[in-house]
């Protein structure tokens, strides 16, 4: 459904429909030496990040931020004209995520809320993947947002 | 001087400066790393003719150079949040700052929380956030 951007969006409908409804899942692997290089490459120097042989190794902490979605948003959910605007990133890791043990990847809108200014009113669409290993334990969450510009109302 | 215990950290000392490496090599690297081998961010003319000044430095990027700074100052700090907001872009091949100041302390529980920023040869904030690490107690 194509949004009319001559109507200002009803975000509490929005927010009743799409939020914590799980719309995105996948499951993905991570190699060694593709975490050592995006470690390296971002300026870590610990053998846990950077060396596939250290007892400990591990993924950077920030790594679930280059995770994305197959589908960006959910089945129903509007479309805008022209292209949102990336809003920010945020990533919290709970344990570490190791090469080659399969991790569940699940999205779901985790929020959608307004700003207002002098040039309008700007929407917010936060998407959340969560992360958990084969046991189910949580490995951590990333947030993308998004922003779209609504005109102003005359 | 790094930092081994919690209570070591000062409230609103400034983390030491890193300069990350932001040329197109490594910036490849990491964006064959990552999986986001896009042109815009590896190919300066296929950037422009995006309509972007040239090569992009990815946000994931400045997200991963801003932890990096944190474990240059804390090694055995544990990252438990960075939240960026991405205000403009960085460009491969420009010098950037990653810079980060104490803004909060738990003894306790060892939760510390940074405000972070990338700024830019003009001292220009590219972006900015917040991370909260764990340093043992």
């Amino acid at each position: 459904m194509a949004h009319d951007p001559s109507q200002p969006l009803d975000v509490d409908a929005l927010r009743e429909e799409f939020l914590n409804v799980v719309f995105d899942e996948y499951e993905l692997t991570l190699e060694a030496d593709m975490l050592a290089d995006y470690a390296k490459s971002c300026g870590e120097i610990a053998p846990k990040y950077t060396d596939p042989n250290d007892s400990d190794f591990q993924a950077p902490p920030t790594i679930a931020s280059s995770f994305q979605p197959k589908q960006r948003y959910p089945d129903g959910f509007p479309t805008f004209k022209g292209l949102g605007m990336d809003a920010g990133k945020s990533v919290a890791p709970a344990r570490p995520m190791r090469p080659g043990i399969p991790i569940s990847a699940k999205t779901h809108m985790h929020d959608i809320y307004t700003k207002s200014g002098r040039s309008g009113r700007m929407v917010f669409f936060v998407n959340r993947m969560e992360f958990t290993d084969p046991d189910g334990t949580f490995l951590g969450s990333a947030d993308t947002s998004i922003v779209i510009r609504e005109k102003p109302q005359e | 001087m790094t930092i081994k215990n919690v209570s070591e950290v000062e409230f609103g000392v400034e983390l030491p400066a890193f300069v990350p490496d932001t040329t197109l090599d490594n910036v490849k690297r990491f964006a064959i790393a990552a999986g986001w081998n896009a042109p815009r961010f590896t190919d300066h003319e296929a950037a422009r003719k995006e309509g972007l000044p040239g090569a992009l430095v990815p946000g994931i990027m400045s997200q991963g150079f801003l932890s990096a700074m944190i474990h240059h100052w804390a090694p055995s700090a544990e990252v438990r949040l960075v939240d960026t907001v991405f205000r403009a872009p960085c460009i491969v091949d420009q010098t950037y700052n990653i810079n980060g100041v104490v803004t909060d302390i738990n003894e306790d529980t060892g939760e510390v929380e940074i405000d972070l920023t990338v700024t830019n040869e003009a001292a220009e904030t590219r972006v900015f956030g917040t991370a909260k690490v764990i340093i043992p107690t």
